[in-house]
């Protein structure tokens, strides 16, 4: 009842604020279309609906960082996060209160970015469903990485962080835009050490139906997911004993 | 009754000392000022006393329970409006509202009939549909208030409630205080010595993480053979510790 109550306040504080919902499906699709006008008009394959929409899915979601980040700074630095630490309420109650609304959240998002991607050719298939499964832990990655920076930075550097950094971090090193192969070298090395390469690559092997494919990448994302999920939650409960 | 006793409450940064060895009992229903210069160690004492932050060593007891063995427990007596306003921006009043409702355990029903006793009591009715970040200063101080009391906690922690209120809010808020005097335990900090002088049974002066002096206003000015309170608070401020 509690961690509903407060998920159902957090769910409020996001779905109200118009920002959120501009960038966090707004954006992404005016990529979708931009990137999908491009392909028509040049006669090289370079974004294919099929490679190009794993990867606005994957990149939409680092807006969720920058929600669930900036929504915990703020109640950081307002006090309401000091008035609800005075209150009866457990770690766990905060931890599941900031990250299941988000979750939907995230799903909505990811559905919206492949409706739109159906009206630029995209193929309904029965392996949308896997998808939609693979982007599950790449949602909690996310929302673990908006956990651990509102836990630790204020409002304005999570902006910086989350709203410039992850945001380019997630769309550079995914190969979303292009072959990572065409740059190699230790820009590659890189990628395939960071989760979002192995993100988008699951989610194209699940799109087309290579479910073998899928692995091992999205072991990479749910080993950083973990990790990242349980610093998230070390960082938190250092906050709340004021630490 | 007491309604809160530090044993040697002590917290240090490192080598900093920002409470020392604090001893010091509150009556059940007491109207309690804590009052200190910027570093005195009165926002530390507040936060150690809610549960926001442990003590390096020594204990607290709020009503039978330990800040350090049974938080949980205290948390369940205490309610706490901040110095920075701390309201859910995006939600209305009434929303506001039944969230803290809700987080103390009320169900929905419970919850509906303490927002409107709340509503009704703090005369919230004509902004109860309007979200909390179009409030003016002086509402959202009052609905930080009334958030803090709708738990009906039995120990209220007021820090700076009125800081940059208007005096008409000021003195709205001054009368919600004397209302609850008698009724449930207040802890005020403030810097307006006139608010405290005003609404205190007693009061508690802080300088350099130490309690220089506990008494009523009249007892603190008598002991410092001063005219008016505001001397009588430079002068423990300024080190003339005595306790009353």
């Amino acid at each position: 009842m509690k961690t509903l109550a407060f998920a159902s306040r957090n769910t409020k504080e996001i779905l109200r604020d118009p920002l959120n919902l501009a960038f966090g499906i707004g954006f992404p699709l005016a990529i979708l279309f931009l990137l999908s006008i491009i392909q028509s008009n040049v006669p090289v394959s370079l974004f294919e609906i099929e490679n190009l929409v794993p990867g606005i899915a994957v990149f939409g979601l680092s807006f969720i960082s920058l929600f669930s980040g900036i929504l915990i700074a703020k109640d950081r630095s307002t006090s309401f996060l000091m008035r609800l630490f005075s209150s009866p309420l457990t770690g766990a109650n905060f931890i599941l209160g900031y990250t299941l609304p988000l979750l939907p959240v995230a799903i909505v998002q990811s559905v919206i970015c492949f409706i739109a991607a159906f009206f630029l050719g995209l193929q309904v298939s029965v392996n949308l469903l896997m998808v939609f499964v693979v982007l599950i832990p790449a949602s909690i990655l996310f929302i673990a990485i908006g956990l651990l920076a509102g836990s630790l930075l204020n409002d304005k550097q999570v902006g910086g962080i989350c709203g410039a950094l992850l945001t380019n971090l997630s769309a550079w090193l995914s190969g979303t835009w292009f072959d990572l192969n065409l740059v190699g070298g230790v820009f590659k090395q890189v990628a395939y050490a960071l989760p979002f390469v192995h993100a988008v690559e699951a989610s194209r092997a699940a799109l087309v139906g290579n479910y073998a494919g899928i692995f091992p990448h999205i072991w990479w994302v749910i080993g950083y997911a973990t990790v990242l999920l349980f610093l998230a939650i070390w960082a938190f409960n250092k906050k709340m004993k004021g630490e | 009754m007491i309604a809160i006793q530090t044993i040697d409450l002590e917290k240090r940064y490192k080598e900093k000392i920002a409470v020392n060895k604090l001893n010091l009992s509150i009556e059940q229903g007491e109207l309690f000022s804590l009052l200190g210069v910027n570093g005195a160690g009165k926002t530390t004492t507040i936060k150690m006393l809610s549960c926001l932050s442990s003590p390096t060593s020594g204990d607290a007891i709020l009503l039978g329970d330990s800040i350090v063995k049974n938080s949980f427990g205290v948390k369940e007596k205490i309610g706490v409006s901040p110095q920075e306003t701390a309201v859910a921006p995006n939600l209305t009043v009434k929303e506001n509202l039944t969230l803290i409702a809700e987080l103390y355990g009320a169900n929905k029903k419970d919850a509906a009939k303490k927002v409107d006793e709340m509503i009704e009591s703090f005369r919230l009715s004509e902004v109860v549909k309007s979200k909390a970040k179009t409030l003016s200063g002086g509402w959202q101080r009052r609905l930080s208030i009334a958030m803090a009391l709708i738990s009906e906690p039995q120990i209220l922690f007021l820090d700076e409630p009125t800081l940059g209120l208007d005096v008409i809010a000021r003195r709205e808020l001054w009368a919600v205080a004397k209302e609850l005097k008698g009724k449930i335990t207040i802890i005020l900090t403030t810097h307006y010595l006139e608010e405290a002088e005003a609404l205190s049974d007693r009061i508690g002066i802080m300088a350099k993480g130490e309690l220089k002096a506990v008494g009523t206003a009249k007892e603190l000015m008598a002991s410092t053979s001063t005219q008016n309170f505001e001397d009588a608070f430079i002068s423990f401020s300024t080190g003339g510790g005595i306790s009353i």
